[in-house]
């Protein structure tokens, strides 16, 4: 369930997945971190999220509406059930202003890191 | 449904040569599930971050195409993973029943698209009665 980030670091391009559900995509500027996954059709009471340290955990279930008896199907692809998925980020987080947005199904976790790790702009002055 | 089973990750299929681009970049296939009862069929296809104003959906002679742009994400955006593509959905299906445009009703809420298509009502089977002579 948990994805090193080692693996990827420094591989922009589309890589493996990690195999589990949702598939995440992360990207990075100097100050913090943003994950995405497509997640749609879910309640946001549902969806669990928690940060330690470097580890987001995003966990939840995707409940599907019950079928009646009279109906067949021609096609299923959709699935519903629970899920769970662990992401190690490459620097420590600022857990308590974590933010996370769901909009049109895909859910979007902020993640600011924390200030120990921050790039600092360092100015030299002249002696 | 029972929610105990774990989701499995299903990876994104990306449609190549058959939709007709309007934008650049890559187009998938949505997942969808397609029901049928005795009035109608039931189309849900998921199609994350798609909103109402970028989807299509187009039915002529029974041919249903569904077509749903997205945001493109910031390009100046720096990738530390990327597990998923982003791009439009794009899909067709053959109909077998006639459906009656007029009626069908389309929903999309949390980027699942649920489509109703009732069905043309079939012309009423008559009650013949036969006189006697």
């Amino acid at each position: 369930m948990d994805r090193l980030f080692e693996m990827t670091w420094g591989e922009p391009a589309s890589a493996p997945t990690a195999g589990v559900f949702p598939a995440m995509n992360v990207t990075q500027d100097a100050d913090r971190y943003q994950v995405r996954a497509e997640l749609p059709g879910i309640r946001t009471e549902d969806l669990q999220i928690s940060v330690e340290r470097n580890k987001l955990v995003v966990s939840g279930k995707r409940e599907m509406p019950g079928e009646s008896d009279a109906v067949s199907y021609h096609r299923r692809e959709r699935a519903g059930g629970s899920f769970s998925r662990s992401l190690t980020l490459p620097a420590d987080l600022d857990a308590d202003k974590v933010e996370a947005n769901y909009a049109n199904g895909v859910l979007t976790i902020t993640l600011p890191k924390a200030e120990a790790v921050k790039a600092r702009q360092v100015t030299v002055k002249a002696s | 449904m029972p929610t105990d089973t774990n989701i499995q990750l299903s990876e994104k299929q990306e449609v190549s040569g058959a939709a007709e681009q309007t934008r650049e970049g890559p187009v998938y296939e949505p997942l969808v599930d397609i029901s049928e009862d005795a009035e109608g069929l039931t189309l849900m296809a998921d199609m994350p971050g798609v909103t109402p104003e970028r989807l299509t959906i187009d039915l002529r002679e029974n041919v249903l195409t569904l077509r749903g742009e997205v945001e493109a994400p910031p390009p100046n955006e720096s990738y530390v993973l990327r597990e998923y593509g982003v791009g439009a959905f794009y899909r067709q299906f053959t109909l077998a029943d006639s459906i009656d445009q007029s009626r069908i009703d389309a929903r999309l809420k949390d980027g699942v698209l649920h489509l109703r298509l009732p069905k043309v009502e079939k012309a009423r089977p008559r009650q013949i009665s036969v006189k006697a002579s």
